[in-house]
């Protein structure tokens, strides 16, 4: 464990340096096992947020009230602990720059880590492949790498958009609701364009966002997601 | 050596019986969804089930045949390979000893296939003998489609991703031909008692 970054009020991305770590795709995740005193032991899952290109490796981990490891992971380990991890897993919800695009991310709160590994895995591999990002956060200062986001949008890396569902900053000109068809269809290329979607977050989230695009014309098959968290069913 | 984790006290259940919950696992009381796409959506009267392949009667069946066979209610507990377990899960469906009944194959192994596309492998000694149903309700109500309604595979002694959501059929086989998590990294075979999680496992 070489630092803990502190992302937002709620989720802290850890890096680490691996021995002997296979390298991995933009999407994967690892399990990570915790073990006590005692030997009582947990696992859970975090998507890995660096690209392939990257030597280090980081997770980003979003506090869960009640959880087990994530307050663990966010608020306690510090540099210099060792963490036993498994990885990389994952053989469907990923991208290669050697994939294509034109790319379409759709992320709801932590579920924009694995998409970030994505665009930074993008934008190291120098792929042309066009993007187009949609964040749904509550609070703008819940939204993960915020800095590095609007750094992307600015050097028109990606047409990256954000929605806001609880509160708005002053001056807030991205949308301010939750995911409908409208935001989708004006954000998403066409479904004649053929994107690759991946779509990340709570399930509830993803099950809305998922049937919107297919609602639009999209593919089934086009579309990838993965779903995170507690359910509340 | 495992490493202990400085600092971490962890939170064992003490309300659980532990032999209930398979290494690696934890319990949950909500129902979580991972699926690896959309939520397909089949209507009723567009649904059948099917067995065919390696059998000399394949047969099928429309919904309301599937739902006028003898069905049971029964409870067992799930294991998802992404960790969480959800104990004394109930369920309402068709065993597929009856679905098989007088089936001459000389098979060893099926593939479950859904809507969406997805499939997955399962030896037939682990579809039959009481092991193995094909169920339309949970908790007494009808399967929601994000569950899998209107129905899906269950094999409760396997890791979840083998209880395929929306299934269509099965496809009894001579060799035995991984599917869709089979083919991405997950193990072959996936009995949560061996932490068989993934192809190295």
């Amino acid at each position: 464990m070489l630092e803990r970054v502190a992302e937002s009020a709620h989720a802290a991305t850890i890096v680490l340096e691996v021995e002997r770590w296979p390298g991995h795709l933009a999407g994967q995740h690892v399990d990570v096992r915790l073990t006590a005193q005692d030997g009582y032991q947990a696992q859970r899952s975090y998507s890995i947020a660096t690209a392939p290109e990257d030597p280090r490796l980081a997770l980003t981990v979003e506090r869960i009230d009640d959880g087990e490891v994530s307050p663990y992971l966010v608020d306690e380990v510090r540099a210099g602990d060792s963490l036993e991890l498994r990885g990389p897993i994952g053989g469907h919800f990923n991208w290669s720059a050697g994939d294509g695009g034109p790319l379409l991310l759709i992320g709801g709160g932590s579920g924009l880590v694995p998409l970030m590994a994505m665009l930074r895995h993008h934008a190291a591999a120098h792929s042309t492949a066009e993007v187009s990002l949609l964040v749904s956060a509550r609070r703008w200062e819940d939204v993960l790498y915020r800095d590095e986001l609007l750094a992307l949008r600015r050097v028109g890396a990606v047409a990256a958009h954000c929605t806001l569902t609880r509160e708005r900053p002053p001056g807030w000109d991205g949308f301010a609701r939750r995911i409908d068809a409208q935001m989708l269809a004006e954000v998403a290329p066409s479904p004649a364009a053929a994107p690759r979607a991946f779509v990340c977050g709570p399930t509830p989230f993803v099950e809305r966002a998922a049937d919107l695009l297919v609602g639009l014309g999209h593919a089934p098959e086009a579309i990838r997601t993965e779903r995170f968290g507690p359910t509340g069913t | 050596m495992t490493p202990i984790s400085r600092g971490f006290r962890g939170r064992p259940r003490r309300d659980v019986d532990p032999a209930r919950i398979p290494p690696g696992q934890y319990t949950v009381e909500d129902f979580p969804v991972l699926s690896a796409g959309p939520t397909p959506r089949t209507q009723l009267r567009d649904w059948s089930f099917t067995i065919d392949g390696a059998i000399e009667e394949p047969r099928s069946w429309s919904w309301e045949e599937f739902t006028a066979l003898a069905s049971e209610t029964f409870t067992v507990d799930i294991h998802c390979v992404t960790k969480w377990s959800k104990l004394g899960t109930s369920w309402t469906g068709v065993s597929v000893d009856t679905l098989l009944a007088g089936a001459r194959t000389d098979g060893a192994y099926a593939s479950a296939w859904s809507d969406g596309g997805y499939t997955t492998n399962v030896p037939l000694a682990d579809l039959t003998g009481g092991r193995a149903w094909v169920v339309h309700s949970f908790d007494g109500a009808p399967l929601e489609p994000e569950h899998g309604g209107p129905a899906r595979l269950l094999v409760p002694h396997l890791y979840f991703w083998k209880s395929a959501k929306w299934v269509r059929g099965l496809r009894l086989t001579v060799e035995d031909e991984p599917g869709f998590w089979e083919e991405a990294g997950y193990h072959n075979r996936g009995d949560p008692w061996l932490e068989q999680r993934f192809w190295n496992d």
